[in-house]
């Protein structure tokens, strides 16, 4: 069995694990590092609840291998609040009512981070396509919208 | 999911990666992940090995010459073609690129992963035949280069043989270049499209309707001479859930006439 060392920085700590090369990095880091906020909706690549930002760039978890993480910073949805301080962006998404189930709602956070992140000042086309790769099985699209609206410039 | 239990190499160089791929039959280069992880999680891929050619620097970046030629290194990233001012000297390659599933996607998938992937429903193969492409495949015995007609041979077949590796892609000078598909849902599966380029001689090249891209050279752009070449070429398209096989006959011809008129306008 193929199994390899990885050293990923997740939201500030740093893991070092032993891994089969065959375990997909949403599971090393819900199953390995029980950070359990990422979700898996589909694990087929649609539905990007499992987004997260792996140095610098938004991806779906359960479409990389954990192996490839190594030597990474990874910043997941436990990474976005301070302490018990709700990130702008988490907070307008509780204002907004932009969660029903929740379910989808880490991976739309790290879209939306990664969105205004890059564009501070997103028109509403450029939001609508940044959550493109997020679905909303609730289909709470719209208040999920109006609440990165709020939040951008 | 899990996967099959699979080995797992980082090659540090090109030649590195070629001597993984050529060492073992079950070896398999892992581009941007993006289509083999979810074929592998579905058991339609099991390869014993992934040679893993993220960090290979020589495979990725666009550079344009003074001629106007665009080189695409195969891992170059769809996001970093987007964004690529080079990338902008052949428009249509940024606009096809935009309409790839979603920004995820596009920060991992790869221009090279797309083609040698030649799923029959990606954007790109149908592309990169009409606009005239021409791939560098390096193996054992050196480098060698096949147009578009010599690359596409079947359903997820190209050129790329065991032990060898896509490592760019040489796209001619151009802007007279149209697309058009219809896909289920705005970015999704799509069902049938249509490249054109009219850089010269007018190229149309049909996409989902059979195993490799369908190059066309109609007489014209006018509406006639596209329906007739679409008709003319005794294409038999498949029927599956998402539309029967005359459908996609019918979309064949509506989206070869939309993507010719771009082009044409674009003269």
């Amino acid at each position: 069995m193929s199994s390899h060392p990885v050293t990923v920085t997740i939201n500030g700590v740093e893991y070092e694990r032993e891994v089969e090369a065959r375990k997909l990095l949403i599971h090393f880091v819900r199953d390995d590092l029980d950070l359990t906020g990422s979700h898996i909706g589909c694990d087929t690549g649609n539905c990007g609840a499992c987004s997260m930002i792996v140095d610098g760039t938004l991806v779906k978890s359960c479409m990389m291998l954990a192996v490839q993480a190594d030597g990474t910073t990874i910043e997941t949805v436990e990474g976005l609040a301070d302490g018990d301080q709700l990130s702008p962006l988490q907070r307008s998404f509780s204002e907004h009512h932009a969660l029903q189930c929740g379910y989808c709602t880490p991976g739309m956070l790290m879209s939306a981070t990664a969105l205004l992140r890059e564009n501070p000042s997103p028109n509403e086309d450029e939001i609508r396509k940044a959550l493109q790769g997020n679905i909303c099985r609730c289909t709470g699209y719209w208040n999920i919208f109006e609440a990165v609206k709020a939040v951008a410039k | 999911m899990l996967l099959r239990e699979v080995e797992y190499a980082k090659p540090a160089s090109v030649a590195d990666a070629l001597s993984l791929l050529a060492a073992n039959d079950g070896a398999r280069a892992l581009a941007g992940g993006q289509t083999l992880i979810n074929v592998m999680k579905a058991r339609a891929a099991s390869p014993d090995v992934l040679v893993d050619l993220n960090g290979l620097d020589a495979l990725k970046g666009i550079e344009l010459a003074g001629d106007g030629t665009l080189t695409i290194g195969a891992m170059t990233t769809y996001t970093e073609l987007l964004e690529s001012a080079e990338a902008k000297a052949r428009p249509i390659l940024g606009e096809v690129v935009g309409t790839i599933a979603d920004v995820q996607v596009r920060n991992r998938g790869t221009v090279g992963g797309n083609v040698c992937a030649n799923d029959p429903t990606n954007h790109l193969p149908p592309l990169m035949t009409a606009i005239g492409a021409r791939f560098h495949i390096a193996g054992a015995g050196g480098e060698r280069e096949v147009p578009a007609g010599e690359f596409f041979l079947g359903v997820y077949m190209t050129a790329v043989g065991p032990g060898e590796l896509l490592t760019k892609i040489t796209i001619p000078a151009g802007k007279s270049d149209g697309f058009a598909a219809i896909t289920l849902g705005v970015d999704g599966t799509c069902i049938c499209n249509a490249a054109a380029s009219l850089n010269g001689s007018l190229r149309v090249a049909l996409g989902c309707v059979d195993a490799v891209p369908v190059l066309l050279q109609p007489a014209s752009a006018e509406e006639g001479a596209v329906r007739e070449a679409v008709r003319g070429a005794g294409i038999d398209p498949p029927s599956d859930v998402h539309a029967s096989a005359e459908y996609r006959l019918h979309l064949a011809e509506v989206l070869a006439v939309r993507a010719a008129r771009q082009a044409q306008e674009r003269t």
